[in-house]
């Protein structure tokens, strides 16, 4: 009976095991081998040797290191500004009365927009041409301030304008989750701290952060994760040869390897989702390690 | 520390009707004695709970004021009331342990009011020896049963040692077993501590088996208050007699005509009133089984749990329930003739309403 039971269990499992098997399993030791693989080519699909060799060429690789550079600052800025902006909002959100769905509705727009669309938006906003200064500038004469060329100009102001895109495309989906989280803990637990003559300091950061760290954590490990992988924002500011800009990331640097001018080399672009694999996997073990002591499930 | 509440009122704006507005407390007016134990009773919607919110200071009241001792505390925040409150589902922080929990009140105080560590963990564990929780101290709320929590939620509001304690259905959320013992702790803490305690219950039993004081609600309107003894025998009209007490009190159709009182063709008491159509109340104790009885029902069964005898029989002019219940001793004699069973109702146990408005007639 158990033996029938456990063939049954396996045959329910059979079409998830095999999507995951095709399309997760198998590509992911593919690109394993691929990244070992020594002189790889192409066409004849032949390699000439195994060894860390792609490694230790994309980690000499001036390009690579840049769109490392930039994806570790994009992360470091962008999760921590973007969840506790997000915080603010929601906690705004939720203790307004009138209009709370209205608001609700502004803030979750940029999340059904097309992330293409409002990049050229912001490209707009932020771009200097010989014919007009951009928006921003315009904003920035009237303080008495010059004119800064955010789209080709210096390196602090492109990653300015990236960053400022990153929080704002990703500000949606947290403030959704977070609003959903604080309309969830139990009015009586702010009741009884009323009681209790608890500061509204003191409220926020015994009892509402506590009750709704679980979706905190969540928003941080998923928006260290979805930093990490930038790629199409950053395409969509900055147009496709994003090595000239200098504003690769470490996603950009695969696709060049693979489709890019630079292209057709599929075992360095191996190494480099491998590199990024590893980086995500370390960052996340350490949230995980963090989470165990701050996040309190009910 | 007592309490008076002075035509309190308090309105609320319908939730399914923006024009209708809710009368939840109507002119309140009354006085808690200090160091009493007082079960404000009621059916659900009454308004007891907005009464308990009112006096704990959640709830501002519309009109009227609420005195604690001399002191108008009517426009005071909760937290400058020094009230304790039990909420009915406890609200313990689930993400801190008991000490913590109990704790928690005592580090909010500021300024001259500040405690050191040491002091608040020895509050907390007097507090936490009060209601008997001293060896779950490092537990977490999910980790105690709803008795623990509730004595948990207890210690958390009496750690500050407040004028008055507040419980909302504090018996509502456990079972049968649990709810008798953790009255009588209620009971057993209240005298201990001496503070004017009120707690909000919908279960007549429970409140009038440990309350000093009962007040009994109906509909926002205080319909009677009094020793819990004093209110099930003297019922001020019929709704109250009708809440009070299991098996709940049987309810004819009947009249008064020259000076007796008539349930159909029997004549079963006196009033000295004018003659008039009244609703006359019986408790299930007052029937007497009697050979020649004045009271004549048809018999329908007997009934035996535990140390009580009841007589199941029927009345045409019975309105409250289709059975009339009668409480009897086991030992005494039953007479059955054809059917019909008689009895002799005890006088201070029938209680004769108004149809006009459903006051008592004594």
């Amino acid at each position: 009976m158990k033996k029938k039971n456990d063939l049954k269990g396996w045959l329910y499992l059979l079409p998830a095991l095999v999507f995951i098997g095709v399309f997760m399993i198998y590509p992911l030791i593919d690109v394993l081998i691929y990244s070992f693989e020594e002189g790889y080519n192409f066409a004849s699909q032949q390699y000439q040797g195994i060894g860390l060799y792609n490694y230790s060429y994309v980690l000499h690789d001036p390009y690579f290191l840049q769109a490392l550079k930039n994806t570790f600052i994009l992360v470091i800025i962008t999760v921590p500004l973007s969840t506790g902006i997000a915080l603010l909002i929601s906690l705004a959100l939720n203790s307004i009365k009138k209009l709370k769905d209205l608001f609700q509705t502004i803030f979750f727009l940029p999340y059904v927009t097309n992330t293409l669309a409002v990049g050229l938006v912001f490209m707009i906003l932020f771009k200097k041409t010989a014919y007009s200064e951009g928006l921003i500038n315009l904003l920035l004469n009237t303080f008495g301030i010059a004119s800064i060329d955010f789209i080709e100009g210096p390196y602090w102001a492109k990653m300015f304008v990236l960053c400022f895109y990153t929080i704002w495309v990703v500000l949606p989906f947290k403030i959704l989750i977070l609003t959903s989280a604080l309309a969830s803990v139990n009015k009586d637990y702010y009741n009884v701290a009323r009681v209790d003559g608890t500061s509204k300091w003191r409220i926020f950061y015994k009892i509402t952060l506590p009750m709704i760290s679980p979706s905190l954590f969540y928003l941080i490990i998923t928006g260290f994760i979805g930093a990490f992988k930038a790629y199409s924002d950053v395409v969509a500011l900055f147009g496709v040869d994003l090595n000239a800009a200098g504003m690769n990331t470490i996603v950009g640097y695969v696709y060049d390897m693979l489709y890019g001018n630079s292209g057709g080399y599929p075992s360095f672009a191996s190494a480099a989702a491998l590199i990024l694999f590893m980086i995500v996997l370390t960052i996340t073990m350490i949230n995980l390690m963090v989470s165990k002591k701050n996040v309190h499930y009910q | 520390m007592k309490i008076v509440l002075e035509h309190l009122t308090k309105k609320f704006i319908s939730k399914h009707n923006k024009n209708e507005i809710v009368t939840a407390v109507n002119d309140f007016d009354f006085e808690i004695p200090d160091g009493k134990l007082v079960g404000l009773l009621g059916p659900s919607g009454c308004g007891k709970s907005t009464t308990l919110n009112l006096i704990c200071g959640l709830e501002e009241p519309t009109s009227g004021k609420i005195f604690f001792g001399d002191l108008d505390v009517s426009k005071l925040p909760p937290e400058n009331r020094g009230v304790g409150m039990v909420f009915q589902n406890y609200a313990l922080y689930p993400h801190l342990t008991v000490r913590q929990n109990i704790m928690f009140p005592l580090e909010n105080l500021k300024g001259a009011d500040k405690l050191s560590k040491e002091v608040m963990e020895e509050k907390a564990l007097e507090a936490a020896k009060l209601v008997q929780i001293e060896m779950l101290m490092d537990r977490r709320p999910s980790e105690l049963s709803g008795g623990q929590q509730q004595r948990v939620a207890i210690a958390r509001a009496l750690v500050k040692t407040p004028g008055v304690l507040l419980l909302d259905e504090p018996l509502s959320n456990l079972d049968a077993r649990l709810r008798l013992q953790t009255r009588e702790q209620i009971r057993r803490i209240q005298k201990e501590t001496g503070i004017t305690t009120i707690f909000v219950t919908h279960d007549q039993e429970e409140a009038m088996s440990i309350s000093d004081m009962i007040v009994v609600m109906s509909a926002g309107v205080l319909q009677q208050m009094g020793k819990p003894q004093e209110v099930y025998n003297d019922p001020i009209n019929l709704f109250v007699a009708k809440f009070l007490g299991t098996p709940a009190i049987n309810v004819f159709d009947g009249y008064i005509r020259d000076h007796g009182l008539y349930i159909g063709d029997d004549r079963i008491g006196e009033r000295n009133v004018e003659d008039q159509e009244v609703y006359i109340g019986v408790r299930p104790e007052a029937f007497d089984p009697k050979e020649n009885g004045s009271f004549k029902c048809k018999y329908d069964r007997t009934e035996t749990t535990g140390r009580d005898t009841s007589i199941v029989c029927h009345n045409d002019k019975c309105i409250s329930d289709e059975d009339i219940r009668a409480i009897i001793s086991a030992d005494e004699p039953v007479y059955i003739n054809d059917g019909v069973i008689t009895f002799d109702l005890k006088p201070n146990k029938v209680h004769v309403f108004s149809k006009k408005d459903e006051s008592v007639i004594r």
